[in-house]
């Protein structure tokens, strides 16, 4: 069809190369001009990529700052934070020394209370089911708590206790403790870890 | 296929073909199909630097596909957050002033790649038999891009937005008995609101797709026949053509390079030059903006639409403007193809380049005085030039005596330097 | 190209130039020199600052810049405590209370500048029925952009004698119309800057119009600085192109 137009001293033919020397340097200059091409390509490819990463206000969100003066001893209030349910609650003395006496060899996920709190007062958790990610019930205390006094996950049944570790049920791990900080005795921040 | 028909050189090349390319070869002719059309492909040998509109206007539509489908994923067609989704594309989303002035000026650029395409294809007979089809594929493009543009345009919903939409949508209004529910249902609804934007948005991101289908459709009738070339001779024999690559692919990737060069200077140094500034105002229905203006890219035919008082006459010369150009090849008949052998209407081409700028710069003036003077001679030498000059010329230009072929012309030394 | 084609051309030049798009017959604002006009222009980083001074302590009785967030002026060279105590000097609208009422808070970086006025009604029914417009994009807003804005601030003088001016209103030669709502809003020593220069009326609107500009593009310096390095490597690619597509088309005869 068309290849019939093509005179065959235009068509390549690899045994009429020309000379070594030529052929190296326009090697090269293909090779160049393909290697500053790809870097042209890839660059151009950036902005769009990176475009889906969080954008700049979505970063400005990531912080919240929570006032917890009204917060009593036994109560607990529940935050919104990069969107998911954040169960800060103000533990009795009970509660924490229930937390804090658990072997923690005998965890799923062992972790001592000492390090899920930075006061043992508060306790501040991601409310969110490490099994399948419904948001467990427990905030209030009329709700169903749990054999352990903690969070009880409806969705398919898994107990946390007052330290937020995963004692029965499917959940694999602890509910997640955030980056937070006490800006003063009347603040928290969440999402950052120093003020 | 018939089974007794030979097999090309390029499809024997391909059954020897082994490892995964054989593999690919004999499910889908992939390899032999690249090779036959895009390597291979004899290309006269003469085209000049007009030629590059093609491949760049290709590439400038997946450029806008691209960058229109990540500014899609943080834009919001609700009035009451669009101006404001887009200023936050600016201003927070990570590399989104890029590519919102990329799209914003690409939408410019490929007018600019589009309208040399275009005047190409009327200086050097691209139209004429056995190419037709080829260019009233080209007016279906071009129609579905100038929707595209204007629905684009309305999305950031800046005061331009809403009021070109406004003035726009309302001349259907002149359509005799139904204009009003045509309007209406345009709208959805009983002016330019939040309905509207939104099923703009949704053709806005669909139509460029029915572009893609149609440019596949042009560059098939394109590669029935070949190319078209400066001397409108058809090609004769090998040494009429060469094959695409490397020669064409080297001259399309360097013509692309100073396109880009040119849209990145647009973008990163004078991103606004085409915009209005009114529609960095947010749309407001209460209060019309002293001067409606379309982007530039509309301006003539807007010139058109208003150089007379009657709304449905105006409305019906602004289409037919357009239309006139699928019946080109009907118009203009002459055996000769190319303006560079037919010197009376090669004159009468660039009175037509003329007149559309004047066109284009009438059309941003208020429409009295002079400019509306200026907008009604270029409108009527415009349609002339289609309705009179075309067939005129068909009858009654001198027919210079053509090339033997491609190569005798290129032979010539004398042409080779001047490639018009 | 004919002769012919050459002379209507060079009429077609001429004619434009009578006809430049003129705005309801206001005096076009006279060119400014802006530090960031250039080709590789910067904002003047005191100016800024100057300016945002201006904004705070003037315009923002009335006028809103609901596009800019607070944390965006570290560009102005504040640090981030700087910042967060700006912003907390401001309430923005809080969560809604227990009782189903609406609180504000003191705003943090995160937050926009909070508008004035709590809707339009309201603006409106301070200002004698007008609207005071948001200025984050003024600059991108005008045809003349910054230089309007400066004109603008400096333009208010007296009407000629035989000017109708409406009750109300303000004569002003750059506005279109010549009749604008707002009066003139700057005095010279209005404002004291912190970094000692003087607070002249034309001052006072060079540094608040550079905010303004920088409020409309705070992408500039990044945008010209990035365009510098693609400019660049295209020129670069180009040129490695046209070689080798010059060297391929050699052995076409």
């Amino acid at each position: 069809m068309s290849s019939e137009f093509l005179p065959h001293s235009v068509n390549p033919d690899p045994h009429d190369m020309p000379p070594v020397e030529d052929k190296k340097r326009r090697d090269f200059l293909i090779l160049a001009t393909t290697a500053v091409g790809g870097v042209g390509a890839a660059s151009f490819m950036w902005p769009f990529i990176n475009s889906f990463n969080p954008a700049a206000d979505t970063k400005a969100g990531a912080t919240v700052d929570i006032d917890i003066s009204q917060v009593h001893i036994g109560q607990a209030i529940t935050v919104m934070w990069r969107g998911k349910p954040l169960f800060v609650r103000r533990r009795t003395p009970v509660e924490i020394k229930e937390a804090q006496a658990v072997d923690i060899n005998s965890l799923r996920d062992p972790q001592s209370d000492q390090v899920r709190v930075k006061k043992p007062e508060w306790l501040v958790v991601v409310g969110v089911c490490t099994h399948l990610g419904c948001v467990p019930i427990g905030q209030k205390t009329t709700e169903n708590r749990g054999k352990y006094g903690g969070y009880f996950c409806p969705c398919h049944g898994s107990t946390y206790d007052t330290s937020g570790r995963i004692r029965l049920g499917p959940a694999p791990t602890n509910l997640v403790v955030p980056p937070y900080t006490f800006l003063n005795d009347k603040t928290l921040r969440i999402g950052q870890d120093k003020a | 296929m018939q089974d007794d028909q030979q097999l090309q050189p390029s499809q024997i090349e391909a059954a020897q073909v082994k490892g995964w390319q054989g593999w690919i070869e004999h499910r889908i002719p992939f390899f032999s199909f690249a090779k036959e059309h895009l390597i291979h492909y004899a290309t006269p040998k003469n085209l000049n630097y007009f030629w590059n509109m093609g491949s760049l206007a290709g590439i400038t539509l997946v450029i806008m596909i691209l960058s229109g489908i990540f500014l899609a994923a943080e834009y919001v067609p609700h009035t009451d957050h669009a101006f404001a989704s887009v200023e936050r594309i600016m201003r927070e989303v990570n590399g989104g002033w890029i590519i919102r002035y990329l799209h914003m000026n690409g939408a410019s650029m490929f007018f600019i790649v589009i309208y040399i395409h275009i005047f190409r294809g009327l200086y050097y007979g691209s139209y004429k038999a056995p190419r037709e089809l080829l260019w009233l594929l080209g007016v279906v493009i071009l129609l579905l891009m100038m929707a595209t543009a204007f629905m684009g345009y309305v999305l950031p919903w800046g005061q331009m937005s809403f009021w070109g939409a406004t003035v726009i949508t309302n001349l259907f209004s002149a359509v005799p008995v139904f204009g009003e529910s045509i309007v209406e249902f345009l709208w959805g609804g009983y002016s330019v609101d939040n309905p509207t934007l939104n099923r703009f948005f949704v053709l806005h991101y669909l139509i460029p797709f029915l572009i893609v289908g149609v440019v596949i459709l042009h560059l098939v009738t394109l590669h029935t026949h070949g190319s078209n070339n400066p001397t409108g001779v058809d090609k004769k024999t090998p040494k009429d053509t060469i094959p695409f690559h490397p020669y064409y692919t080297l001259k399309d990737l360097f013509g692309l390079g100073v396109f880009a060069l040119i849209w990145a200077t647009i973008i990163f140094f004078m991103p606004n030059m085409f915009g209005e500034p009114d529609n960095y105002i947010p749309a407001n229905p209460m209060v019309t903006p002293p001067h409606i203006v379309p982007e530039w890219y509309f301006l003539p035919f807007y010139a058109i639409l208003r150089c007379v008082p009657e709304k449905g006459l105006g409305v019906i010369l602004m289409f037919s403007a357009v239309l006139v150009l699928a019946m080109v090849p009907w118009l203009d008949r002459s055996p000769i193809r190319s303006s560079r052998f037919r010197p009376v209407f090669r004159y009468f081409s660039w009175l037509l380049v003329v007149t559309c700028i004047a066109l284009g710069w009438s059309g941003a003036q208020t429409p009295d005085g002079l400019p509306l003077m200026i907008s009604r001679v270029a409108t009527m030498y415009y349609f002339a030039h289609f309705l009179i000059v075309m067939p005129l010329c068909t009858r009654y230009e001198r027919r210079m005596k053509l090339p033997e072929s491609i190569d005798a012309y290129y032979q010539s030394s004398h042409n080779k330097a001047k490639d018009m | 190209m004919t002769k012919l084609l050459w002379r209507y051309i060079l009429i077609g030049g001429l004619i434009s130039f009578t006809f430049s798009a003129s705005a309801n017959d206001a005096e076009k604002p006279p060119a400014v020199t802006w530090s960031f006009n250039k080709l590789w222009g910067t904002f003047d980083r005191a100016s800024l600052q100057r300016g945002f001074q201006v904004y705070k302590q003037v315009c923002a009785t009335c006028h809103s810049v609901k596009y800019m967030r607070y944390e965006k002026l570290s560009a102005l060279g504040f640090s981030e405590a700087e910042i967060k105590a700006i912003a907390s000097e401001h309430e923005v609208p809080g969560p809604i209370n227990d009782n189903g009422e609406p609180t504000t808070r003191k705003a943090t970086p995160a937050d926009f500048l909070p508008s004035p006025f709590p809707n339009d009604q309201a603006a409106r029914a301070a200002n004698n029925g007008a609207l005071p417009p948001d200025l984050t994009l003024m600059a991108k807003a005008r045809e003349f952009g910054t230089n309007y804005i400066q004109a603008l601030l400096t333009g208010y003088v007296n009407p000629p004698k035989d000017f109708h001016l409406v009750e109300g209103m303000h004569y002003n030669k750059y506005f279109p119309g010549h009749q604008i709502a707002m009066p003139a809003p700057l005095m010279d020593n209005q404002v004291e800057f912190a970094d000692g220069t003087k607070a002249t009326i034309h001052q006072m609107a060079h540094d608040v119009t550079t905010f303004l500009a920088w409020t409309a593009e705070p992408e500039m310096e990044a945008r010209k600085q990035l365009g510098l390095k693609v400019i660049i490597y295209l020129i670069v690619f180009s040129a490695m192109l046209y070689v080798l597509k010059r060297r391929a088309w050699k052995d076409v005869k």
